[in-house]
């Protein structure tokens, strides 16, 4: 019970943005370290698994490629309940959150695009097909780039914040639609084989490096976020001394002149 | 004339993302497009550079009414209009075509071939494409400052340009699809059109900017 | 220098707002336009700025400098709105316009310094409140030479310390030779000006 207390306490503590920056700046660099060494171990045990008797070694595209679909739904997620945070709760951090996640989420969903593109070339014989999941991630891609041009035209983050907030939890329909969009739709894309009912269908043999590699490229995505939302912070700040520098420029002058 | 430019540049960067949004439309509208007439991956690499054309023409008329609003807003357009003893009016508007072509219309053509391969269309196919836009939208632009100009001192005036601007861009479209076309189906020539589209463009560097300066020293009140 | 009007006549919107006006203005003199609201004070300084056409009367400028061909190009208009872009800073905008309109007798922080806002240049302009920003688009006027001021309300926005600052700016350019047509309702603190007032009966 007063476990749950104080972790409640430390919840409203972070939301403070101050102390978010000294947490931030305590967890980086051992969150930094951490992603760096699984990515690593991640790396190498992709490199040695055995060639696919279909797929040959384009198979190890695999292990990047679900990583990176699997975060840019996270990513979204993730959004979609900072969004939540800032329309119900008022969290001052969930707008932070939110702007922050934007752009890594773009990223990500780009590279899975386009590591899927690759893997999908020598597979299918073609660059891109619009079966489902591929068209829904895409779409994904565009509301991922609509929100950061919305963000980006308002400069003002009070007022940005609420619209975005609300455009981002529409777009949230379209997260169960990839997901399920492989089995909703006969696609080209192959169904889910790691996380569904009944045991994932991949060899453990692969399922292994496939595992550490998506575990590696979530810490990095938390190390990339935590830092983005510290700039963001540190971007508001400027934003807030500068106003308040145009202001006392304004004293500044007028003392002179009562001296003379 | 280079600072005008510096500075146009830097605000279409700068202020908020003009670029990203007409990028985002242009990816937009080719993403609909599938939905439309189905994911047939051999109708899709037809009519593939006809889409690109239509895409990237509508995306390039989506910022164009800002291009002298903005400066009258703030009242910079009266001293533009001002300094035409120093600054030739019609090479300040060219020079405020091209930067507005850099920031807005420039990362369209980059994107293009990216959307050939959603397409489905072939590399030959792409690349003429990526050709016939870079030499051909710089004319819509120029044509779009002529409708930017004498909309310029409505209030709603941004439908408006389209509407004026479409109807003469259309010459525009057909040479840049039809040399798009000639540079992989055997008969149709490439070249001829090409010429034509790049004549068009230089026709409407000097023919755009002299008129939208008419047009913009007549609208000031 | 003089600047000469004879018979002039402006139009706004299809209506006559003043006509028969003669006036002249020499090399370090003042005119004050004063006026009602809708008198033709705004259109007479756009007309002498080249931006309307008159309806009716001639205006010429008389032994400009040789730099300067016409009256528009021999002429700064501060109207009322500030010609700057909110997004680039107060530094950026005026090194635009003197890159623009040529180089004058004050470096950019030097104008900067003459009406206040030295501190404060690389701040972006829409951070500026208004009486700043009115103040950053008359260093404008002192950044690249121009003999001819034509002024539009130039002190609204302008608390009193500044209105005073701004004063002495006009006074030592009408001593250097040049001459200042200011719309205003307001004195602006400059001896031996002349005065036109708009807005009798027609």
């Amino acid at each position: 019970m007063s476990d749950a207390i104080s972790k409640t306490g430390r919840w409203i503590d972070l939301a403070n943005p101050t102390r978010f920056l000294s947490f931030a700046g305590a967890v980086l660099p051992w969150l930094g370290g951490l992603t760096l060494l699984v990515l690593a171990v991640g790396f190498w045990m992709s490199i040695n698994v055995p060639d696919d008797y279909q797929q040959g070694s384009t198979v190890q595209i695999m292990f990047i490629h679900v990583p990176f679909a699997w975060l840019s739904m996270m990513c979204y997620t993730i959004m979609s309940i900072a969004a939540l945070g800032t329309l119900v709760w008022r969290h001052p951090l969930a707008d932070v959150s939110a702007k922050a996640a934007a752009p890594i989420g773009a990223v990500f969903t780009a590279l899975a695009l386009i590591t899927g593109s690759l893997w999908g070339k020598p597979m299918w014989g073609t660059w891109w097909v619009w079966d489902a999941r591929l068209t829904s991630v895409f779409v994904l891609f565009l509301m991922y780039l609509g929100i950061i041009a919305l963000t980006r035209a308002m400069d003002d983050p009070a007022k940005s914040a609420k619209t975005t907030s609300i455009l981002t939890l529409v777009g949230f329909i379209n997260i169960p639609i990839i997901k399920f969009s492989v089995d909703w739709w006969n696609t080209l894309h192959q169904p889910a084989s790691v996380l569904r009912m009944g045991g994932s269908t991949l060899d453990p043999s692969y399922l292994r490096p496939l595992l550490v590699m998506a575990i590696g490229f979530t810490l990095l995505f938390f190390t990339l976020h935590m830092m983005a939302m510290r700039n963001e912070i540190w971007r508001r700040r400027v934003v807030a001394m500068r106003r308040v520098a145009a202001r006392n420029a304004e004293r500044g002058p007028a003392k002179q002149q009562e001296v003379r | 004339m280079g600072a005008l430019f510096l500075r146009d540049v830097r605000l279409g960067l700068r202020a908020g993302g003009g670029a990203l949004v007409g990028i985002l439309f242009f990816l937009a509208v080719i993403a609909v497009v599938p939905f439309g007439v189905g994911p047939d991956l051999k109708l899709l690499a037809r009519i593939g550079a006809a889409m690109l054309w239509v895409g990237a023409l509508l995306a390039t008329l989506l910022g164009l009414d800002r291009l002298f609003q903005a400066d009258r807003d703030d009242g910079s357009l009266d001293l533009l209009i001002m300094a035409s003893e120093r600054h030739m009016l019609p090479l300040t508007i060219l020079v405020k075509c091209l930067a507005h072509w850099s920031v807005s219309v420039l990362p369209l053509v980059i994107a293009s071939p990216l959307l050939g391969l959603f397409m489905n269309m072939e590399p030959a196919a792409i690349g003429a494409t990526a050709l016939t836009l870079l030499v051909g939208t710089p004319a819509i632009t120029l044509i779009g400052a002529v409708g930017a100009a004498v909309a310029v001192s409505l209030p709603r005036g941004g439908l408006l340009v389209s509407v004026i601007i479409l109807p003469l861009a259309i010459p525009v479209l057909i040479f840049g699809v039809s040399a798009s076309y000639g540079a992989v189906e055997d008969p149709a020539p490439f070249l001829a059109p090409f010429l034509i589209l790049g004549a068009i463009t230089l026709f409407f560097a000097v023919l755009g900017p002299v008129a939208a300066a008419i047009a913009l020293r007549s609208s000031a009140d | 220098m003089r600047l000469v009007a004879e018979k002039l006549g402006g139009e706004r919107g299809g209506e006559l707002l003043f006509h028969g006006l003669d006036f002249m203005v020499s090399a370090g003199e003042a005119l004050l336009v004063t006026g009602r609201n809708g008198s033709g004070k705004s259109t007479l300084l756009r007309i002498i700025a080249g931006l309307l056409a008159q309806a009716e009367g001639t205006l010429r400028l008389e032994g400009e400098p040789a730099a300067f061909e016409g009256l528009a190009a021999a002429a700064h208009y501060l109207g009322h709105l500030n010609a700057m872009k909110q997004v680039l800073s107060v530094h950026e905008n005026l090194h635009f316009w003197q890159s623009f309109n040529g180089r004058g007798k004050y470096s950019i922080a030097e104008a900067l310094e003459r009406v206040g806002l030295g501190e404060i240049g690389h701040l972006p302009f829409g951070y500026l409140s208004t009486g700043q920003k009115r103040r950053a688009s008359i260093a404008r006027l002192l950044t690249s030479e121009r003999p001819v001021w034509l002024l539009d309300e130039p002190t609204a926005g302008l608390d009193k310390a500044s209105e005073t600052q701004f004063a002495a700016l006009m006074q030592e350019h009408l001593a250097r030779g040049g001459l200042i047509v200011a719309a205003t309702h307001l004195p602006l603190g400059l001896a031996g000006s002349k005065e036109l007032a708009l807005g009798a009966p027609l």
